[in-house]
Protein backbone atom coordinates (compact mmCIF):
# COMPACT_ATOMS: atom_id res chain seq x y z
CA UNK A 1 0.00 0.00 0.00
CA UNK A 2 1.32 3.58 -0.78
CA UNK A 3 1.43 5.20 2.44
CA UNK A 4 2.14 8.19 0.97
CA UNK A 5 -1.31 9.14 -1.03
CA UNK A 6 -2.49 8.42 2.84
CA UNK A 7 -0.31 11.07 4.25
CA UNK A 8 -0.92 13.68 1.38
CA UNK A 9 -4.31 13.17 1.42
CA UNK A 10 -4.76 14.20 4.95
CA UNK A 11 -2.44 16.99 4.55
CA UNK A 12 -4.48 18.62 1.83
CA UNK A 13 -7.78 17.30 3.57
CA UNK A 14 -6.16 19.17 6.42
CA UNK A 15 -5.38 22.57 4.45
CA UNK A 16 -8.91 22.95 2.76
CA UNK A 17 -10.79 22.07 5.59
CA UNK A 18 -9.17 24.41 8.41
CA UNK A 19 -6.15 26.22 7.30
CA UNK A 20 -6.82 27.91 4.29
CA UNK A 21 -10.12 28.77 4.89
CA UNK A 22 -10.58 32.93 5.18
CA UNK A 23 -11.11 33.60 8.69
CA UNK A 24 -8.03 31.79 9.49
CA UNK A 25 -6.02 33.50 6.57
CA UNK A 26 -7.10 36.91 7.51
CA UNK A 27 -6.12 35.59 11.36
CA UNK A 28 -2.77 34.77 9.48
CA UNK A 29 -2.29 38.18 8.19
CA UNK A 30 -3.77 40.49 11.01
CA UNK A 31 -2.20 38.78 14.33
CA UNK A 32 1.40 39.39 13.60
CA UNK A 33 1.23 43.01 12.06
CA UNK A 34 -1.35 44.24 14.95
CA UNK A 35 1.73 42.89 17.08
CA UNK A 36 4.17 44.92 15.11
CA UNK A 37 2.24 47.93 15.85
CA UNK A 38 1.29 47.56 18.96
CA UNK A 39 4.87 47.24 20.10
CA UNK A 40 5.87 50.11 17.84
CA UNK A 41 3.25 52.89 19.27
CA UNK A 42 4.21 50.87 23.05
CA UNK A 43 7.89 51.65 22.58
CA UNK A 44 7.58 54.87 20.15
CA UNK A 45 10.63 53.47 18.82
CA UNK A 46 11.41 54.57 15.01
CA UNK A 47 11.97 52.35 12.13
CA UNK A 48 15.21 51.14 13.27
CA UNK A 49 13.84 49.07 15.99
CA UNK A 50 12.26 46.89 12.96
CA UNK A 51 14.40 44.76 13.13
CA UNK A 52 15.30 43.93 16.80
CA UNK A 53 11.40 43.68 17.00
CA UNK A 54 10.85 40.84 13.96
CA UNK A 55 12.37 37.65 15.52
CA UNK A 56 9.87 38.05 18.24
CA UNK A 57 6.77 39.17 16.17
CA UNK A 58 7.84 35.81 13.73
CA UNK A 59 7.89 33.74 16.55
CA UNK A 60 5.01 34.68 18.33
CA UNK A 61 2.75 34.64 14.33
CA UNK A 62 4.35 30.93 14.38
CA UNK A 63 3.22 29.90 18.16
CA UNK A 64 -0.05 31.15 17.71
CA UNK A 65 -1.29 30.04 14.27
CA UNK A 66 0.52 26.36 15.20
CA UNK A 67 -0.32 25.69 18.43
CA UNK A 68 -4.36 26.62 18.79
CA UNK A 69 -4.99 25.55 15.17
CA UNK A 70 -3.87 21.67 15.95
CA UNK A 71 -5.16 21.34 18.95
CA UNK A 72 -8.41 22.67 18.12
CA UNK A 73 -8.45 20.63 14.76
CA UNK A 74 -7.51 17.81 16.64
CA UNK A 75 -10.14 17.86 19.56
CA UNK A 76 -12.96 18.74 16.89
CA UNK A 77 -12.59 15.29 15.24
CA UNK A 78 -11.61 13.57 18.26
CA UNK A 79 -15.08 14.89 19.38
CA UNK A 80 -17.33 14.03 16.43
CA UNK A 81 -15.19 11.03 16.05
CA UNK A 82 -14.00 11.49 12.39
CA UNK A 83 -10.60 10.91 14.04
CA UNK A 84 -11.62 7.47 14.43
CA UNK A 85 -11.67 6.95 10.70
CA UNK A 86 -7.71 8.03 10.67
CA UNK A 87 -7.36 5.36 13.55
CA UNK A 88 -8.78 2.63 11.22
CA UNK A 89 -6.49 3.17 8.14
CA UNK A 90 -3.64 1.13 8.09
CA UNK A 91 -0.91 3.59 8.56
CA UNK A 92 1.31 3.86 11.19
CA UNK A 93 0.58 5.97 14.11
CA UNK A 94 3.86 8.10 13.41
CA UNK A 95 3.17 9.09 10.47
CA UNK A 96 -0.69 9.65 10.74
CA UNK A 97 0.29 12.20 13.19
CA UNK A 98 3.03 13.65 10.87
CA UNK A 99 0.61 14.14 8.25
CA UNK A 100 -1.94 15.78 10.90
CA UNK A 101 1.09 18.25 12.24
CA UNK A 102 2.24 18.67 8.42
CA UNK A 103 -0.61 21.06 7.95
CA UNK A 104 -0.21 23.25 11.02
CA UNK A 105 3.62 23.32 10.43
CA UNK A 106 3.04 24.74 6.93
CA UNK A 107 0.68 27.23 8.29
CA UNK A 108 3.40 28.55 10.77
CA UNK A 109 5.52 28.37 8.35
CA UNK A 110 3.75 30.74 6.10
CA UNK A 111 2.52 32.84 8.80
CA UNK A 112 5.90 33.24 10.18
CA UNK A 113 6.82 34.92 6.77
CA UNK A 114 3.85 37.40 6.92
CA UNK A 115 5.64 40.29 8.99
CA UNK A 116 9.24 39.97 7.09
CA UNK A 117 7.15 41.65 4.26
CA UNK A 118 6.11 44.89 5.71
CA UNK A 119 9.87 44.88 7.33
CA UNK A 120 11.02 44.14 4.30
CA UNK A 121 9.85 47.86 3.14
CA UNK A 122 10.63 49.40 6.46
CA UNK A 123 14.10 48.18 7.29
CA UNK A 124 17.41 47.16 5.36
CA UNK A 125 17.29 43.22 5.63
CA UNK A 126 20.25 42.63 3.73
CA UNK A 127 22.61 41.73 6.50
CA UNK A 128 19.76 38.77 7.98
CA UNK A 129 21.06 35.38 7.20
CA UNK A 130 17.93 33.76 5.70
CA UNK A 131 20.06 30.26 5.78
CA UNK A 132 20.05 30.09 9.40
CA UNK A 133 16.38 32.20 9.19
CA UNK A 134 14.39 29.48 7.23
CA UNK A 135 15.40 26.51 9.91
CA UNK A 136 14.83 27.95 12.81
CA UNK A 137 11.29 29.09 11.85
CA UNK A 138 10.51 25.64 10.51
CA UNK A 139 12.04 24.28 14.08
CA UNK A 140 10.27 26.66 15.38
CA UNK A 141 6.62 25.94 13.45
CA UNK A 142 7.60 21.71 14.77
CA UNK A 143 7.90 22.05 18.55
CA UNK A 144 5.02 24.69 18.19
CA UNK A 145 3.11 22.17 16.22
CA UNK A 146 3.66 19.39 18.69
CA UNK A 147 3.43 21.49 21.79
CA UNK A 148 -0.53 21.94 20.05
CA UNK A 149 -0.71 18.01 19.55
CA UNK A 150 0.67 17.66 23.61
CA UNK A 151 -2.10 19.91 24.39
CA UNK A 152 -5.11 18.39 21.82
CA UNK A 153 -4.57 14.78 23.87
CA UNK A 154 -3.89 16.18 26.86
CA UNK A 155 -7.95 17.59 26.65
CA UNK A 156 -11.15 16.34 25.63
CA UNK A 157 -13.14 19.83 24.34
CA UNK A 158 -12.40 22.60 22.09
CA UNK A 159 -12.83 25.07 24.03
CA UNK A 160 -10.52 23.44 26.56
CA UNK A 161 -8.15 23.24 24.15
CA UNK A 162 -7.57 27.05 23.66
CA UNK A 163 -7.55 27.75 27.28
CA UNK A 164 -5.12 25.41 27.43
CA UNK A 165 -3.03 26.56 24.85
CA UNK A 166 -3.35 29.93 26.27
CA UNK A 167 -2.14 28.96 29.65
CA UNK A 168 1.35 27.82 27.30
CA UNK A 169 0.93 30.44 25.24
CA UNK A 170 1.06 33.58 26.70
CA UNK A 171 3.76 33.10 29.33
CA UNK A 172 5.70 32.48 26.79
CA UNK A 173 5.25 35.60 24.70
CA UNK A 174 7.10 37.40 28.10
CA UNK A 175 9.50 34.44 28.96
CA UNK A 176 10.82 33.02 25.65
CA UNK A 177 12.63 36.71 24.68
CA UNK A 178 10.45 37.51 21.86
CA UNK A 179 10.29 41.01 23.08
CA UNK A 180 12.49 41.64 26.20
CA UNK A 181 15.74 39.69 26.65
CA UNK A 182 15.62 36.65 28.22
CA UNK A 183 19.08 38.12 30.58
CA UNK A 184 17.19 41.11 31.08
CA UNK A 185 14.29 39.16 33.09
CA UNK A 186 14.52 38.58 36.85
CA UNK A 187 16.99 35.65 37.82
CA UNK A 188 14.21 33.74 39.06
CA UNK A 189 12.55 33.50 36.00
CA UNK A 190 15.25 32.65 34.03
CA UNK A 191 15.32 28.85 34.35
CA UNK A 192 12.26 28.69 33.57
CA UNK A 193 12.66 30.70 30.25
CA UNK A 194 15.63 28.03 29.35
CA UNK A 195 12.89 25.24 29.98
CA UNK A 196 10.94 26.51 27.43
CA UNK A 197 11.98 25.34 23.43
CA UNK A 198 10.67 28.60 21.94
CA UNK A 199 13.38 30.58 24.24
CA UNK A 200 15.82 28.26 21.77
CA UNK A 201 14.13 29.08 18.73
CA UNK A 202 13.83 33.09 19.15
CA UNK A 203 17.38 33.13 20.09
CA UNK A 204 18.20 31.63 16.68
CA UNK A 205 16.54 34.39 15.35
CA UNK A 206 17.92 37.01 16.60
CA UNK A 207 21.49 35.72 16.20
CA UNK A 208 20.45 35.45 11.96
CA UNK A 209 18.39 38.88 12.04
CA UNK A 210 20.22 41.21 14.14
CA UNK A 211 23.40 39.25 15.42
CA UNK A 212 22.73 39.10 19.17
CA UNK A 213 22.04 35.64 20.63
CA UNK A 214 22.74 34.12 24.05
CA UNK A 215 23.88 30.31 23.23
CA UNK A 216 25.93 28.89 20.47
CA UNK A 217 23.37 28.86 16.97
CA UNK A 218 24.14 25.32 16.69
CA UNK A 219 23.12 24.34 20.49
CA UNK A 220 19.63 26.28 19.96
CA UNK A 221 19.22 24.18 16.54
CA UNK A 222 19.92 21.19 18.99
CA UNK A 223 18.60 21.74 21.75
CA UNK A 224 14.70 23.14 19.79
CA UNK A 225 14.94 19.87 17.60
CA UNK A 226 15.48 17.64 20.83
CA UNK A 227 12.58 19.28 22.84
CA UNK A 228 10.43 18.43 19.48
CA UNK A 229 11.03 14.95 19.34
CA UNK A 230 10.57 14.67 23.03
CA UNK A 231 6.93 16.39 22.56
CA UNK A 232 6.00 14.22 19.65
CA UNK A 233 7.05 11.04 21.75
CA UNK A 234 5.14 11.89 24.48
CA UNK A 235 2.30 13.08 22.39
CA UNK A 236 2.19 9.48 20.80
CA UNK A 237 2.22 7.93 23.60
CA UNK A 238 -0.14 9.65 25.37
CA UNK A 239 -2.45 8.89 22.06
CA UNK A 240 -1.67 5.21 22.39
CA UNK A 241 -2.13 5.22 26.19
CA UNK A 242 -5.67 7.71 26.30
CA UNK A 243 -7.22 7.52 22.40
CA UNK A 244 -6.58 3.66 21.79
CA UNK A 245 -8.63 2.83 25.16
CA UNK B 1 -17.53 -4.29 -4.40
CA UNK B 2 -15.54 -7.69 -3.90
CA UNK B 3 -15.93 -10.39 -6.35
CA UNK B 4 -14.12 -13.46 -4.98
CA UNK B 5 -17.49 -15.29 -3.86
CA UNK B 6 -16.93 -17.71 -6.80
CA UNK B 7 -14.40 -19.53 -4.82
CA UNK B 8 -16.77 -22.80 -4.33
CA UNK B 9 -16.73 -24.88 -1.48
CA UNK B 10 -16.90 -28.39 -1.58
CA UNK B 11 -19.73 -29.50 1.12
CA UNK B 12 -16.48 -31.21 2.97
CA UNK B 13 -14.38 -28.39 3.43
CA UNK B 14 -13.88 -26.77 6.80
CA UNK B 15 -14.97 -22.59 6.11
CA UNK B 16 -12.24 -20.85 7.02
CA UNK B 17 -11.81 -18.84 10.16
CA UNK B 18 -11.37 -15.19 9.25
CA UNK B 19 -11.94 -14.06 12.64
CA UNK B 20 -11.15 -15.77 16.17
CA UNK B 21 -11.24 -14.49 19.20
CA UNK B 22 -10.20 -16.24 22.46
CA UNK B 23 -10.66 -15.49 26.04
CA UNK B 24 -10.71 -11.60 25.62
CA UNK B 25 -11.77 -9.72 28.26
CA UNK B 26 -12.20 -5.50 28.52
CA UNK B 27 -12.79 -3.67 31.44
CA UNK B 28 -13.42 0.62 31.81
CA UNK B 29 -12.58 1.61 35.52
CA UNK B 30 -14.93 -0.86 37.59
CA UNK B 31 -16.63 -1.84 34.65
CA UNK B 32 -16.41 -5.25 33.06
CA UNK B 33 -17.42 -4.58 29.48
CA UNK B 34 -15.98 -7.61 28.06
CA UNK B 35 -15.79 -10.45 29.92
CA UNK B 36 -13.58 -13.72 29.04
CA UNK B 37 -15.39 -14.19 25.46
CA UNK B 38 -14.63 -16.64 22.55
CA UNK B 39 -15.90 -16.99 19.14
CA UNK B 40 -14.91 -17.47 15.65
CA UNK B 41 -16.06 -16.13 12.30
CA UNK B 42 -16.11 -17.72 9.18
CA UNK B 43 -15.07 -16.24 5.93
CA UNK B 44 -18.00 -15.27 3.71
CA UNK B 45 -20.78 -15.25 6.72
CA UNK B 46 -22.81 -12.87 8.18
CA UNK B 47 -22.29 -13.35 12.70
CA UNK B 48 -24.21 -11.31 14.37
CA UNK B 49 -23.64 -10.01 17.63
CA UNK B 50 -26.99 -9.72 19.65
CA UNK B 51 -27.45 -7.79 22.94
CA UNK B 52 -28.76 -5.21 24.33
CA UNK B 53 -27.33 -1.91 24.76
CA UNK B 54 -24.02 -1.69 27.06
CA UNK B 55 -23.80 -5.65 26.56
CA UNK B 56 -19.93 -5.25 24.85
CA UNK B 57 -20.68 -5.15 21.13
CA UNK B 58 -19.01 -1.73 20.46
CA UNK B 59 -16.13 -2.64 22.69
CA UNK B 60 -15.89 -6.21 20.77
CA UNK B 61 -16.00 -4.17 17.83
CA UNK B 62 -13.35 -1.75 18.59
CA UNK B 63 -10.86 -4.59 20.08
CA UNK B 64 -11.21 -6.55 17.08
CA UNK B 65 -10.64 -3.14 14.50
CA UNK B 66 -7.54 -1.58 17.12
CA UNK B 67 -9.53 0.94 18.36
CA UNK B 68 -9.31 -0.51 21.83
CA UNK B 69 -6.54 -2.72 23.74
CA UNK B 70 -7.94 -5.80 25.42
CA UNK B 71 -6.90 -6.05 28.69
CA UNK B 72 -6.09 -10.14 27.61
CA UNK B 73 -7.03 -12.69 25.18
CA UNK B 74 -6.15 -13.21 21.80
CA UNK B 75 -7.55 -11.74 18.56
CA UNK B 76 -6.63 -13.29 14.93
CA UNK B 77 -7.45 -11.71 11.84
CA UNK B 78 -7.02 -13.90 8.81
CA UNK B 79 -4.44 -15.33 10.43
CA UNK B 80 -2.15 -11.65 11.39
CA UNK B 81 -2.16 -11.77 15.51
CA UNK B 82 -4.35 -8.38 16.36
CA UNK B 83 -3.91 -8.35 19.67
CA UNK B 84 -0.18 -7.98 19.58
CA UNK B 85 -0.22 -6.05 16.75
CA UNK B 86 -3.59 -4.23 16.63
CA UNK B 87 -2.61 -2.21 13.08
CA UNK B 88 -2.32 -5.61 11.54
CA UNK B 89 -5.14 -6.70 9.86
CA UNK B 90 -6.82 -3.12 9.29
CA UNK B 91 -6.08 -3.28 5.27
CA UNK B 92 -8.27 -5.97 5.26
CA UNK B 93 -11.18 -4.65 7.11
CA UNK B 94 -14.10 -1.89 6.83
CA UNK B 95 -15.32 -0.30 9.75
CA UNK B 96 -18.90 1.01 9.67
CA UNK B 97 -19.28 2.85 13.50
CA UNK B 98 -22.50 3.59 15.34
CA UNK B 99 -23.11 6.65 14.52
CA UNK B 100 -21.83 8.65 11.25
CA UNK B 101 -18.38 10.04 12.03
CA UNK B 102 -17.49 11.44 8.15
CA UNK B 103 -16.34 15.04 7.57
CA UNK B 104 -19.30 17.36 7.67
CA UNK B 105 -17.53 20.34 5.74
CA UNK B 106 -16.74 17.76 2.66
CA UNK B 107 -19.26 16.55 -0.11
CA UNK B 108 -20.18 12.69 0.06
CA UNK B 109 -17.88 12.47 -2.90
CA UNK B 110 -15.26 13.78 -1.52
CA UNK B 111 -15.51 12.12 1.49
CA UNK B 112 -15.59 8.52 -0.15
CA UNK B 113 -12.29 9.98 -2.15
CA UNK B 114 -10.72 10.94 1.64
CA UNK B 115 -11.51 7.38 3.47
CA UNK B 116 -10.15 5.40 -0.43
CA UNK B 117 -6.86 7.56 0.06
CA UNK B 118 -6.43 6.25 3.46
CA UNK B 119 -5.95 2.94 2.06
CA UNK B 120 -3.52 3.91 -0.38
CA UNK B 121 -5.81 4.04 -3.40
CA UNK B 122 -4.59 6.16 -6.23
CA UNK B 123 -6.58 9.22 -7.41
CA UNK B 124 -8.32 7.65 -10.62
CA UNK B 125 -9.72 4.15 -9.35
CA UNK B 126 -10.98 6.15 -5.85
CA UNK B 127 -13.10 8.99 -7.83
CA UNK B 128 -14.22 6.17 -10.00
CA UNK B 129 -14.94 3.90 -6.85
CA UNK B 130 -16.71 6.53 -5.11
CA UNK B 131 -18.89 7.68 -8.37
CA UNK B 132 -19.92 3.77 -8.46
CA UNK B 133 -20.91 3.89 -4.81
CA UNK B 134 -22.90 6.78 -4.79
CA UNK B 135 -24.75 5.54 -8.19
CA UNK B 136 -25.15 1.91 -5.74
CA UNK B 137 -26.69 3.56 -2.63
CA UNK B 138 -28.67 6.16 -4.72
CA UNK B 139 -26.64 9.07 -3.35
CA UNK B 140 -25.61 10.49 -6.88
CA UNK B 141 -27.40 13.80 -6.80
CA UNK B 142 -26.51 14.67 -3.42
CA UNK B 143 -22.83 13.80 -4.81
CA UNK B 144 -21.59 17.14 -4.26
CA UNK B 145 -24.06 18.50 -1.57
CA UNK B 146 -21.81 18.74 2.09
CA UNK B 147 -22.16 15.61 4.35
CA UNK B 148 -23.80 18.00 6.71
CA UNK B 149 -26.63 18.98 5.02
CA UNK B 150 -27.44 14.61 4.71
CA UNK B 151 -30.77 13.25 6.27
CA UNK B 152 -30.14 10.25 8.55
CA UNK B 153 -30.81 7.65 6.29
CA UNK B 154 -27.98 9.20 3.41
CA UNK B 155 -25.45 10.03 6.28
CA UNK B 156 -25.76 6.05 7.13
CA UNK B 157 -25.64 5.17 3.29
CA UNK B 158 -22.37 6.99 2.98
CA UNK B 159 -20.68 5.69 5.55
CA UNK B 160 -21.74 2.27 4.81
CA UNK B 161 -19.91 3.23 1.86
CA UNK B 162 -16.88 4.84 3.20
CA UNK B 163 -16.69 1.60 5.23
CA UNK B 164 -16.46 -0.68 1.71
CA UNK B 165 -14.79 1.98 -0.67
CA UNK B 166 -11.40 -0.25 -0.10
CA UNK B 167 -12.94 -3.33 -0.56
CA UNK B 168 -12.52 -4.58 2.51
CA UNK B 169 -12.47 -8.52 2.94
CA UNK B 170 -14.43 -8.21 6.68
CA UNK B 171 -16.86 -5.61 7.09
CA UNK B 172 -17.49 -4.59 10.35
CA UNK B 173 -21.15 -2.90 10.77
CA UNK B 174 -22.25 -1.60 14.31
CA UNK B 175 -25.50 -0.75 14.35
CA UNK B 176 -26.36 -0.05 11.37
CA UNK B 177 -30.12 0.66 10.87
CA UNK B 178 -30.56 2.43 14.64
CA UNK B 179 -31.96 5.37 14.25
CA UNK B 180 -33.06 6.23 10.72
CA UNK B 181 -36.25 5.80 8.70
CA UNK B 182 -38.17 2.44 7.64
CA UNK B 183 -37.03 2.93 3.60
CA UNK B 184 -33.72 3.65 4.40
CA UNK B 185 -33.47 0.61 6.86
CA UNK B 186 -34.75 -2.18 4.89
CA UNK B 187 -32.34 -0.41 1.77
CA UNK B 188 -29.40 -0.99 4.20
CA UNK B 189 -30.55 -4.03 4.53
CA UNK B 190 -30.45 -5.46 0.75
CA UNK B 191 -27.14 -3.77 0.89
CA UNK B 192 -25.69 -5.74 3.21
CA UNK B 193 -27.12 -8.67 1.65
CA UNK B 194 -25.87 -7.85 -1.59
CA UNK B 195 -22.10 -7.56 0.06
CA UNK B 196 -22.70 -10.56 1.54
CA UNK B 197 -23.40 -12.31 -1.50
CA UNK B 198 -20.25 -10.76 -3.20
CA UNK B 199 -18.08 -12.25 -0.71
CA UNK B 200 -17.94 -10.50 2.21
CA UNK B 201 -17.65 -11.27 5.38
CA UNK B 202 -19.95 -9.27 7.57
CA UNK B 203 -20.17 -9.01 11.25
CA UNK B 204 -23.25 -7.07 12.54
CA UNK B 205 -24.15 -5.81 15.62
CA UNK B 206 -27.46 -4.95 16.19
CA UNK B 207 -30.13 -5.06 19.27
CA UNK B 208 -33.08 -5.61 16.77
CA UNK B 209 -33.49 -9.39 16.99
CA UNK B 210 -35.58 -9.52 13.76
CA UNK B 211 -32.80 -7.74 11.76
CA UNK B 212 -30.29 -10.31 13.13
CA UNK B 213 -32.61 -12.95 12.10
CA UNK B 214 -33.24 -11.75 8.70
CA UNK B 215 -29.84 -10.85 7.96
CA UNK B 216 -27.44 -13.60 9.67
CA UNK B 217 -26.41 -17.21 9.41
CA UNK B 218 -25.12 -17.48 12.98
CA UNK B 219 -25.48 -15.35 15.54
CA UNK B 220 -24.01 -14.63 18.87
CA UNK B 221 -25.99 -13.06 22.39
CA UNK B 222 -23.92 -11.07 24.39
CA UNK B 223 -25.51 -10.02 27.45
CA UNK B 224 -23.13 -8.40 30.01
CA UNK B 225 -20.05 -9.01 28.57
CA UNK B 226 -20.74 -12.82 28.45
CA UNK B 227 -21.68 -14.83 25.36
CA UNK B 228 -24.35 -16.81 26.23
CA UNK B 229 -25.29 -19.11 23.45
CA UNK B 230 -22.99 -19.05 19.80
CA UNK B 231 -25.10 -20.84 16.82
CA UNK B 232 -26.45 -20.50 13.71
CA UNK B 233 -29.76 -19.41 12.82
CA UNK B 234 -31.62 -22.43 11.87
CA UNK B 235 -30.09 -24.05 15.23
CA UNK B 236 -31.68 -21.56 16.96
CA UNK B 237 -34.83 -21.87 15.53
CA UNK B 238 -35.00 -25.48 15.31
CA UNK B 239 -36.83 -26.25 18.62
CA UNK B 240 -39.40 -23.71 17.81
CA UNK B 241 -40.60 -25.13 14.61
CA UNK B 242 -43.22 -26.96 16.46
CA UNK B 243 -44.18 -24.20 18.92
CA UNK B 244 -47.77 -22.66 18.36
CA UNK B 245 -48.37 -19.01 19.89
CA UNK B 246 -50.85 -17.21 20.03
CA UNK B 247 -51.20 -13.49 21.15
CA UNK B 248 -53.81 -11.47 22.64
CA UNK B 249 -54.87 -8.25 23.51
CA UNK B 250 -57.13 -7.32 26.10
CA UNK B 251 -58.80 -4.33 28.00
CA UNK B 252 -57.81 -5.71 31.50
CA UNK B 253 -54.60 -6.11 33.18
CA UNK B 254 -53.34 -9.45 31.82
CA UNK B 255 -51.35 -10.29 34.71
CA UNK B 256 -54.40 -10.90 36.85
CA UNK B 257 -55.64 -13.40 34.06
CA UNK B 258 -52.49 -15.53 33.82
CA UNK B 259 -52.55 -17.63 36.77
CA UNK B 260 -56.71 -18.18 36.51
CA UNK B 261 -56.19 -19.35 32.52
CA UNK B 262 -52.84 -22.12 33.48
CA UNK B 263 -55.45 -23.69 35.80
CA UNK B 264 -57.93 -24.20 33.59
CA UNK B 265 -56.42 -24.85 30.18
CA UNK B 266 -52.37 -27.26 31.72
CA UNK B 267 -51.68 -27.96 28.12
CA UNK B 268 -51.06 -24.45 27.25
CA UNK B 269 -47.85 -22.05 28.78
CA UNK B 270 -49.39 -18.34 29.87
CA UNK B 271 -47.17 -15.56 29.83
CA UNK B 272 -48.25 -11.73 30.43
CA UNK B 273 -45.39 -9.99 28.15
CA UNK B 274 -47.25 -6.55 28.99
CA UNK B 275 -49.99 -5.29 30.28
CA UNK B 276 -52.45 -6.03 28.10
CA UNK B 277 -51.07 -8.56 26.30
CA UNK B 278 -50.48 -12.13 27.10
CA UNK B 279 -48.80 -14.83 25.53
CA UNK B 280 -50.09 -18.29 25.21
CA UNK B 281 -47.61 -21.34 23.80
CA UNK B 282 -47.86 -24.94 23.33
CA UNK B 283 -46.78 -27.67 21.21
CA UNK B 284 -50.44 -28.64 20.55
CA UNK B 285 -52.70 -26.44 18.10
CA UNK B 286 -53.67 -23.98 20.15
CA UNK B 287 -58.05 -23.28 20.11
CA UNK B 288 -58.59 -19.92 20.23
CA UNK B 289 -62.37 -20.07 21.51
CA UNK B 290 -62.46 -21.40 24.75
CA UNK B 291 -59.34 -19.06 25.86
CA UNK B 292 -61.32 -16.14 24.29
CA UNK B 293 -64.49 -17.13 25.98
CA UNK B 294 -62.40 -18.06 29.74
CA UNK B 295 -61.48 -14.42 29.46
CA UNK B 296 -64.42 -12.93 28.97
CA UNK B 297 -66.16 -14.88 31.56
CA UNK B 298 -63.20 -13.22 33.88
CA UNK B 299 -64.54 -9.20 32.89
CA UNK B 300 -61.91 -8.88 30.41
CA UNK B 301 -62.73 -7.81 27.12
CA UNK B 302 -60.46 -9.29 24.55
CA UNK B 303 -59.60 -7.03 21.23
CA UNK B 304 -57.53 -9.15 19.18
CA UNK B 305 -56.34 -12.70 19.25
CA UNK B 306 -54.10 -13.96 16.86
CA UNK B 307 -51.54 -16.37 16.26
CA UNK B 308 -47.57 -15.44 15.18
CA UNK B 309 -44.84 -17.44 14.11
CA UNK B 310 -42.43 -18.49 16.53
CA UNK B 311 -38.91 -15.93 15.96
CA UNK B 312 -35.31 -15.73 17.11
CA UNK B 313 -36.94 -13.73 19.65
CA UNK B 314 -38.49 -16.41 21.83
CA UNK B 315 -34.74 -17.76 22.00
CA UNK B 316 -33.35 -14.74 22.78
CA UNK B 317 -35.93 -14.45 25.51
CA UNK B 318 -35.15 -18.10 26.45
CA UNK B 319 -31.30 -17.67 26.58
CA UNK B 320 -31.30 -14.30 28.36
CA UNK B 321 -33.67 -13.76 30.28
CA UNK B 322 -33.88 -10.35 28.87
CA UNK B 323 -37.65 -9.21 27.95
CA UNK B 324 -37.28 -7.89 23.98
CA UNK B 325 -39.10 -5.01 25.22
CA UNK B 326 -35.88 -4.15 26.89
CA UNK B 327 -33.90 -4.63 23.71
CA UNK B 328 -36.85 -2.48 21.14
CA UNK B 329 -37.37 0.84 24.22
CA UNK B 330 -33.39 1.23 24.45
CA UNK B 331 -32.94 3.02 21.12
CA UNK B 332 -35.08 5.42 18.79
CA UNK B 333 -36.99 2.92 16.01
CA UNK B 334 -36.78 -0.70 15.26
CA UNK B 335 -36.66 -2.80 11.96
CA UNK B 336 -39.01 -3.16 9.54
Amino acid sequence: MNRWIAFWNILLKDMQSYYLKPPNISWGLVFPLAWTAMFFIRSGSGLEEVIEILPGVMAISVLFGTTSMLAVTVTFEKKNRSFERLLLAPISLELLMFSKTSGAILFGLVNAFVPVIPAAFLADLSQVSWATVIPAVLLIAVASTFLGLFIAVSVSEVFEAQTFSNFFRFPMIFLCGLFFPVLSLPVMLQPLSFALPLTYGVDILHGAIHGQHILPLWLDFLIIAGFSLVLFLISLKNIHRKWIL
Amino acid sequence: MKNDKSKIRSPNDEPEKLIEVYDLTKSFESVQAVNGISFHVNEGEVFGFLGPNGAGKTTTINMLTGLARPDSGKIRIAGYDCSAHPKAAQHLIGVVPDESNLYPELSGFDNLCFCASLYGIGKKERQKRAENLLEQFGLQEAAHRNFSGYSKGMKRKLTIAAGIIHQPKILFLDEPTTGIDVASARQIRQLIREMYQAGTTIFLTTHYIEEAERLCERIAFIVNGHIVQDETVANLLQPLKELKVLLITMTHDSGNISGKLAEAFPGYDFRSVSQQHLRVESEQTISIGPVVRFIEEQGAEVTEARQIKPSLEEVFVEVTGIETDVMKTEKNGGPS
